[in-house]
């Protein structure tokens, strides 16, 4: 049985590890495309910070460790898949092809390119590969101006890997807040407000539309608002979509992502995909959506891998949306249906000045979502409560009048005590 | 043998001895706030609850980690953090169920009970024995685990 990992980000590593663990005979290949062993992006602002090496943002810190547990870790791009022979064609010069029984998509997501003029010129870039990472660290001097295109997650996570290597940063986000889509007004605004205090110049509702080569040799950057930026070097982090370009037309189902079912099984029963490119279920929302965060990539391969040994041995149980953030300090935290649902109750506690809010969102007694910043103690029973759907009881009415009793309603709850304890029966 | 913490909440005291050894033992000083370990308080019950890392086999935090930092110790059996591999990214403070892997802003790095390696100083500080060391196969252990293993199905 020869499985075939097409990426080797977080989703394509913990499949491979996985298939190798269940199926100790079976032969395990993952196709690399990049120019490093695989990596973690969620490492790369550390990298950029000069806190760690770039072996640092490795996934695995044993250079034979792919060898050693019988992986072949092999370098080379898909360029296409012909589903009837089971055949991957390579872009490389040698017109290299592998042949697969299972083929597992773990091909990932890349950057959008903001659709504007001058986009191309030198000194604008992305951030998320290790090759811009390195472009970047080489690029930027202490007290350079550097504009920063969208505040969404990724943005929001270089930020402070921009700010600290010495920047003097400047943001446009089309939206009106800081991380539209992982925090409500509320928490989306206190964030800006912190990145505001700490000297950070901030552009909401507007886009840059337009770049340009000045004489002085540095970026002009024209706003949608009529305002012009001067910088020397510009980050764009706009969004990513699903890397799905060597598919031919109607070849799998594709919506935003690949579809795929409860098993990780795309349209064609010999192939799988996991990660950022996947639309997987979603635990919140019962519906198939594309997360693009690492704890789902690890959730999708999990599940892929054991299925692509044993189909129907298990279930995808849907993974829950979840971001970490830590922009110049501030720790704030987003889980599920943070946005609440309808005909649910929420509850807030905000206090603007100390730069601290929580909000729960309930559905019945459940907790369905939840927000946090400025809080770092057992953040992670939120994620405990809304995933197990444990009924909070008498609970849920104690946390609308005061939320910061969470962990006493998390231990009441669940019982994780011991077995003679009887405070919680 | 593998051993694990046994908290039993009725012994509890809420004396907070347990906090101040695993910060001492830890982080060389005396500071709650930087235990592993915490007691929380039921004020309505007149209750406390200590509580910490039950080193669950389904290690949440050691999945989620992105950079290898988390390892299974051999000795002990422990999801130990190495500080070095640590970049600090929190992704493990989500993903635990429990709550139980926080993050420490002075070190820039993620914390977690490690079992002093097999010699849990919380263990030696509690008084009334509410918090003990004992033989992984324990009925409470095994009562933990199974809370462990059903509160998310992957």
């Amino acid at each position: 049985m020869h499985h075939v990992i097409v990426g080797s980000g977080p989703a394509g590593v913990v499949a491979a590890e996985t298939l190798k663990t269940h199926q100790k005979d079976a032969r395990v290949t993952i196709l690399n495309n990049e120019d490093a062993p695989p990596y973690s992006r969620m490492a790369i602002p550390y990298y950029l910070i000069d806190q760690i090496e770039e072996n640092g943002t490795h996934l695995r810190k044993n250079k034979d460790h792919y060898s050693s547990i019988g992986i072949d870790l092999i370098n080379g791009e898909l360029s296409a898949i012909d589903l009837a022979s089971k055949t991957l064609l390579l872009n490389d010069s040698t017109n290299k092809s592998l042949q697969y029984d299972k083929l597992l998509l773990a091909t990932g997501s890349s950057p959008n390119i903001p659709k504007i003029q001058g986009i191309e010129t030198e000194g604008v870039s992305s951030c998320w590969t290790l090759a811009d990472a390195r472009y970047l660290l080489n690029k930027i001097k202490k007290g350079d101006d550097v504009v920063l295109m969208g505040a969404g997650f990724i943005g929001c996570i270089i930020l402070e890997a921009l700010v600290k290597s010495g920047a003097n940063l400047t943001v446009v986000e089309m939206e009106d807040r800081m991380v539209p889509r992982m925090m409500n007004d509320d928490a989306g605004g206190m964030i800006k407000d912190w990145c505001l205090s700490k000297g950070v110049v901030i552009h909401t509702g507007t886009r840059v539309e337009e770049i340009e080569k000045l004489d002085s040799g540095k970026l002009g950057l024209k706003l949608s608002d009529g305002k012009i930026l001067e910088a020397n070097l510009a980050v764009s982090a706009t969004g990513v979509s699903p890397n799905t370009g060597f598919l031919k037309k109607e070849q799998l189902k594709v919506g935003q992502g690949i579809l795929v079912n409860r098993s990780m099984q795309t349209s064609d029963p010999d192939v799988f995909a996991a990660g950022d490119v996947a639309e997987g279920l979603d635990f919140s929302t019962g519906e198939y959506s594309i997360q693009a965060i690492q704890p789902t990539a690890v959730d999708h391969a999990r599940v892929a891998a054991k299925n692509m040994i044993q189909l129907g041995s298990v279930e995808h149980q849907g993974s829950i949306n979840m971001n970490v953030l830590d922009t110049l300090g501030l720790i704030s935290c987003s889980f599920g249906a943070w946005a609440g649902v309808k005909d649910g109750e929420q509850v807030s506690l905000i206090n603007k000045d100390r730069f601290k809010y929580f909000n729960l969102q309930f559905e019945d007694d459940l907790l369905v979502g939840a927000t946090s910043i400025g809080m770092t103690q057992h953040v992670g029973v939120l994620r405990g409560l809304i995933q197990s759907r444990i009924r909070l009881g008498d609970w849920k009415d104690r946390l609308l009048k005061d939320p910061t009793r969470l962990m006493e309603a998390y231990l009441s709850s669940t019982q994780a005590l011991g077995f003679n304890s009887k405070v919680f029966a | 043998m593998l051993r694990s913490l046994q908290l039993e909440s009725e012994k509890c005291t809420g004396c907070l001895q347990c906090e101040m050894a695993c910060s001492y033992e830890n982080e060389g000083v005396f500071n709650p706030s930087k235990s592993r370990i915490k007691v929380f308080t039921f004020h309505e019950e007149g209750r406390f609850a200590p509580y910490t890392c039950s080193q669950c086999a389904e290690a949440w935090c050691l999945h989620a980690c992105p950079v290898d930092a988390i390892t299974i110790n051999p000795g002990t059996g422990a999801k130990d953090v190495s500080e070095d591999v640590c970049v600090g990214c929190k992704v493990c403070t989500i993903a635990c169920p429990f709550g139980t892997v926080n993050y420490n802003a002075d070190s820039g790095k993620v914390i977690k009970c490690d079992l002093c390696g097999g010699d849990p100083a919380c263990v030696e500080a509690c008084p009334t024995e509410a918090i003990t060391y004992v033989d992984a196969s324990n009925a409470g252990m095994d009562r933990m685990r199974a809370h462990a293993a059903q509160t998310i199905k992957s």
